[in-house]
C-alpha cells in the first residue's frame, strides 16, 4: 500500500455531515433533517483518483458539493492542500476557489445560456486573475484546445453545441484556473455511451498531463472501475466501505457492495447466465429517519441482531481496506467496545 | 431578425383593418346618439338635421370608408404639410372631426397626450424602478420579513382599484391632513400649471405625487411579483451554482448571472404594458381630475362621439400591435436561444 502511504493527503475529510433541515406544519417550524450526508470520511492523496459509488439518493452529489463548501456544512473537518475549507468564510473561501473546481452534472444547465464559451471560460480568469484581455483571449482558446474544441466556436452559445462539447466546455472552465483537485459530480451521466469514454479518457488525459487530483462521483461502476485508483461505496448517506480499486472489485466485503457489484451485467452470455445475482428487497429507508444500527440492516442478506442496535464503526479492516460492517469488526468489537466506553467516560 | 421584422411589420397591417373594422362596428352599432346629450328644447327635426350634416345616416361602409381615409390618408397628410410647409393638396379636404366638439379629433389627442404621458409615464417609470429591487431581493431571500410584506403589499397593489386607492390617499393627505401642512397634497391635478421657477416645480411635484403613486402601487405588484418568479426560477439553476464554484462575488452571480437571465420574461411584461400609458389610466385619470386621454375616451362615449371613441380604440390597438412585435424583438435580443429566421 505504496500508494497511500506516501505523503500528506491533498484533501483530508472527516466526520462530514450535512443535513438538510425540514420545515413543516402551520408555522413552518423545522421538524427534522434530511441526513444526506451523516459523517463520513475518507483522505485522496494527490494525483489520484478517488471514485465515489452509490445509488440515486445516497448522497453522492451532496459529499461533492459540500467538500467545495458549495454548501453551508453541518459538521465536520474539510482540509484542501492544508487549509480549512470547512469554517472559512466566504472571502476566504472565495480566494481558495481557485485550488478547487468542479465539473457538473448537467452540461446543459450548468452553462449560463447567455454567455458565450469565450465568456464562460474567461470568466472566472477575469476575477481572479490580473491578465490583460489579449492574454486571456489567448488563455481561453488555449483551454479550448486543451479539451478538444474548435478555436473557432468561441463565440458560439452552449446551447449550439452538442452534450459532450458542452461537457468539454464545462472542463476548459474548471480548468481555468490551474486548480489542483476538481470534484466530477456524474460528468457522464447525461452523455451518450459513445462520449461518455471520450470525455472519461480526456479526464484521464488531463490528469496525467496537469497532475490532477479528482474525486469521481458516478454510479456507473464500470466506468469507475476503469479511472480510479481507490473506490468509496456509499450507501444512505454513509461510507459502507472504501479500498484500492483491484481489492474492491476483486473481493468486496461489504454486503451492500457485494450486491451492487453483482448487479453488474456480464457481457459474456455464457457466464452471465452462472452468476448468481445478490436481489436486494425492499427499498432504502428514508434520509431523514435511518434505521436505528447499521444502515443497510433493512435490506442485508446478511442481517445479524447485533446490526439493527449497534451502528458498525468504518475502521481500517486490512491495510488500505475500510469497511463498515459488523461482519468483518468481529476480532476487533472488544477493542472498539472498549474505546466508546472510554469516550462515553470522557464525555459524562 | 430583420426579416422576420419586416415580415410581422407587413403582418401587422390586415391584423389592424380588421381591428379597425370590428372597433367601427362595435362602436356603430351600440345604441347612442351623437345628439343625445343636447339639450331637450331642440326639437326633432333639427336634431335630424344636425344628424345629416355629422354623416350619420349614410350607410355603414360607405361611414367607414370615409373613416379610413381620413385617417390614413388626410390627417397624416395634414401633418407633413404642417412639419415641412410643403402644399400637398390636403388644405381643403374634410378632417376628421370630433361630433361633440367639431374640432379635428387629432388635435384634441394631441392636446391631452402630454397630460396623460407626464403623469402615466412618471408612474410607470417609478414603478419599475421600485419593483425591479423588490422582486430581486425577496426572491434572494425567499420567505424572510422582507419577502413576506413584499408579498402583502403586491397583494394590496393587486387587489385594491385605483378608484378604491385613489380615493383613499385623497382623504388623507388631501382632507385629515390640513391644508397648511407639509404634507398636504392637492387632489386636483391643475394642467395649466406651468412650470417656470423653482416654487411652481414644487408645485408640480406635489401635485403629481398621489396620482403618481396610486398608479405606481399597480404597476410595482404586478413587476415585482413577475421579477421574483423569474428569479426563483433561476437562482435554483446549475449555472448559477457553477458561477459560486468559480468563486465569483455574490453580488456577480446575482447580478450578473440571476438577473439577467431573469430580465428576459420581465422586459417583454414592461414592454407589453407601455400602450396602456398611452390608454391613460382611465379610472385614475377620472379621480385625481387629469385630463388626459382616458378622460377623452370616457366623455366621447357618454357623448356618443362616435369619430373620437373610434380613433383613440384604434390607436390604442397600434400600440398594443406594435409593442408586441417590440416584445418579441427583444425577446430574441435577450435570449441567444431564440431565432427568428
Amino acid at each position: 500500500m505504496a500508494l497511500d502511504m506516501k505523503t500528506e493527503p491533498l484533501v483530508r475529510v472527516q466526520n462530514l455531515k450535512m443535513h438538510f433541515p425540514i420545515y413543516g406544519g402551520l408555522l413552518q417550524r423545522k421538524v427534522g433533517d434530511v441526513k444526506a450526508v451523516d459523517g463520513i470520511s475518507f483522505d485522496i492523496y494527490e494525483g489520484e483518483t478517488l471514485g465515489l459509488v452509490g445509488e440515486s439518493g445516497c448522497g453522492k452529489s451532496t459529499v461533492g458539493r459540500a467538500v467545495l463548501r458549495l454548501y453551508d456544512i453541518t459538521d465536520g473537518a474539510i482540509r484542501i492542500d492544508g487549509d480549512d475549507i470547512a469554517t472559512a468564510d466566504a472571502g476566504k473561501l472565495r480566494s481558495m476557489r481557485p485550488l478547487m473546481q468542479m465539473i457538473f452534472q448537467d452540461p446543459q444547465a450548468s452553462l449560463n445560456p447567455r454567455m458565450t464559451v469565450a465568456d464562460i471560460i474567461a470568466e472566472p480568469l477575469r476575477e481572479h486573475v490580473k491578465m490583460s484581455k489579449i492574454e486571456r483571449e489567448d488563455r481561453v482558446l488555449e483551454l479550448m484546445d486543451q479539451v478538444g474544441l474548435n478555436k473557432e466556436f468561441a463565440n458560439r452559445y452552449p446551447h449550439e453545441f452538442s452534450g459532450g462539447q458542452r461537457q468539454r466546455i464545462g472542463i476548459a472552465r474548471a480548468l481555468a484556473l490551474n486548480p489542483k483537485f476538481i470534484v466530477c459530480d456524474e460528468p457522464i451521466a447525461a452523455l451518450d455511451v459513445s462520449i461518455q469514454a471520450q470525455v472519461v479518457n480526456l479526464l484521464e488525459e488531463l490528469q496525467d498531463r496537469l497532475g490532477l487530483t479528482y474525486l469521481f462521483i458516478s454510479h456507473d461502476l464500470s466506468m469507475v472501475r476503469h479511472i480510479a485508483d481507490r473506490v468509496a461505496v456509499m450507501y444512505l448517506g454513509q461510507i459502507a466501505e472504501l479500498a484500492p480499486r483491484a481489492e474492491l472489485y476483486e473481493a468486496p466485503l461489504h454486503p451492500y457492495t457485494q450486491a451492487l457489484l453483482s448487479a453488474v451485467p456480464e457481457p459474456d452470455p455464457n457466464i452471465e447466465e452462472q452468476v448468481e445475482r445478490i436481489i436486494l428487497t425492499g427499498d432504502v429507508p428514508s434520509p431523514s429517519n435511518p434505521p436505528q444500527g447499521c444502515n443497510f440492516c433493512t435490506r442485508c442478506p446478511q442481517v445479524m441482531e447485533i446490526c439493527k442496535t449497534v451502528e458498525p464503526q468504518f475502521q481500517e479492516v486490512q491495510p488500505g481496506r475500510f469497511v463498515a460492517c459488523h461482519l468483518h469488526q468481529i476480532a476487533e468489537n472488544a477493542a472498539s467496545e472498549a474505546h466508546k466506553s472510554i469516550q462515553q467516560g470522557e464525555i459524562t | 431578425m430583420f426579416n422576420f421584422t419586416i415580415r410581422r411589420l407587413i403582418l401587422t397591417i390586415p391584423t389592424l383593418l380588421f381591428i379597425s373594422f370590428v372597433i367601427f362596428l362595435i362602436v356603430k352599432l351600440s345604441p347612442s346618439d351623437p345628439t343625445g346629450n343636447l339639450p331637450l328644447t331642440i326639437p326633432a327635426e333639427v336634431r335630424e338635421q344636425i344628424r345629416e350634416a355629422l354623416g350619420v345616416n349614410q350607410p355603414l361602409i360607405v361611414q367607414y370608408l370615409k373613416w379610413l381615409q381620413q385617417f390614413f390618408w388626410i390627417e397624416p397628410l395634414i401633418y407633413l404639410e404642417n412639419a415641412t410647409g410643403w402644399d400637398l393638396g390636403a388644405g381643403d379636404a374634410t378632417r376628421l372631426i370630433s361630433y361633440q366638439t367639431r374640432s379635428p379629433v387629432m388635435d384634441l389627442i394631441m392636446q391631452r397626450m402630454p397630460q396623460t404621458l407626464w403623469v402615466v409615464g412618471t408612474a410607470y417609470v417609478v414603478g419599475i424602478l421600485i419593483a425591479l429591487p423588490i422582486g430581486v431581493i425577496s426572491a434572494y431571500k425567499q420567505y424572510s420579513v422582507f419577502d413576506q410584506v413584499g408579498t402583502f403589499v403586491s397583494m394590496v397593489g393587486f387587489s385594491v382599484p385605483p378608484f378604491f386607492s385613489g380615493v383613499v390617499v385623497i382623504v388623507l393627505f388631501s382632507v385629515i391632513i390640513p391644508s397648511d401642512s407639509f404634507f398636504w397634497l392637492p387632489s386636483i391635478y391643475d394642467t395649466t400649471h406651468r412650470v417656470t421657477d423653482w416654487d411652481s416645480f414644487v408645485y408640480q411635484f406635489r401635485q403629481m405625487i398621489m396620482p403618481v403613486m396610486v398608479l405606481a402601487l399597480q404597476i410595482t405588484a404586478q413587476i415585482s411579483r413577475f421579477t421574483r418568479a423569474s428569479m426563483l426560477d433561476n437562482l435554483n439553476q446549475d449555472y448559477v451554482r457553477t458561477a459560486r464554484a468559480k468563486g465569483l462575488r455574490e453580488r456577480t452571480v446575482v447580478l450578473l448571472h440571476v438577473l439577467r437571465n431573469s430580465m428576459i420574461p420581465v422586459v417583454t411584461v414592461i414592454a407589453l404594458g407601455i400602450p396602456s400609458i398611452f390608454g391613460g389610466a382611465i379610472i385614475t385619470e377620472q379621480v385625481f381630475k387629469v385630463n388626459g386621454l382616458g378622460q377623452l375616451l370616457i366623455l366621447s362615449i357618454q357623448g356618443g362621439d362616435v369619430p373620437t371613441v373610434q380613433t383613440l380604440t384604434f390607436i390604442f390597438a397600434i400600440l398594443i400591435v406594435l409593442f408586441n412585435l417590440i416584445a418579441d424583438i427583444l425577446y430574441g435580443l435577450l435570449d441567444p436561444r431564440i431565432r427568428y429566421d
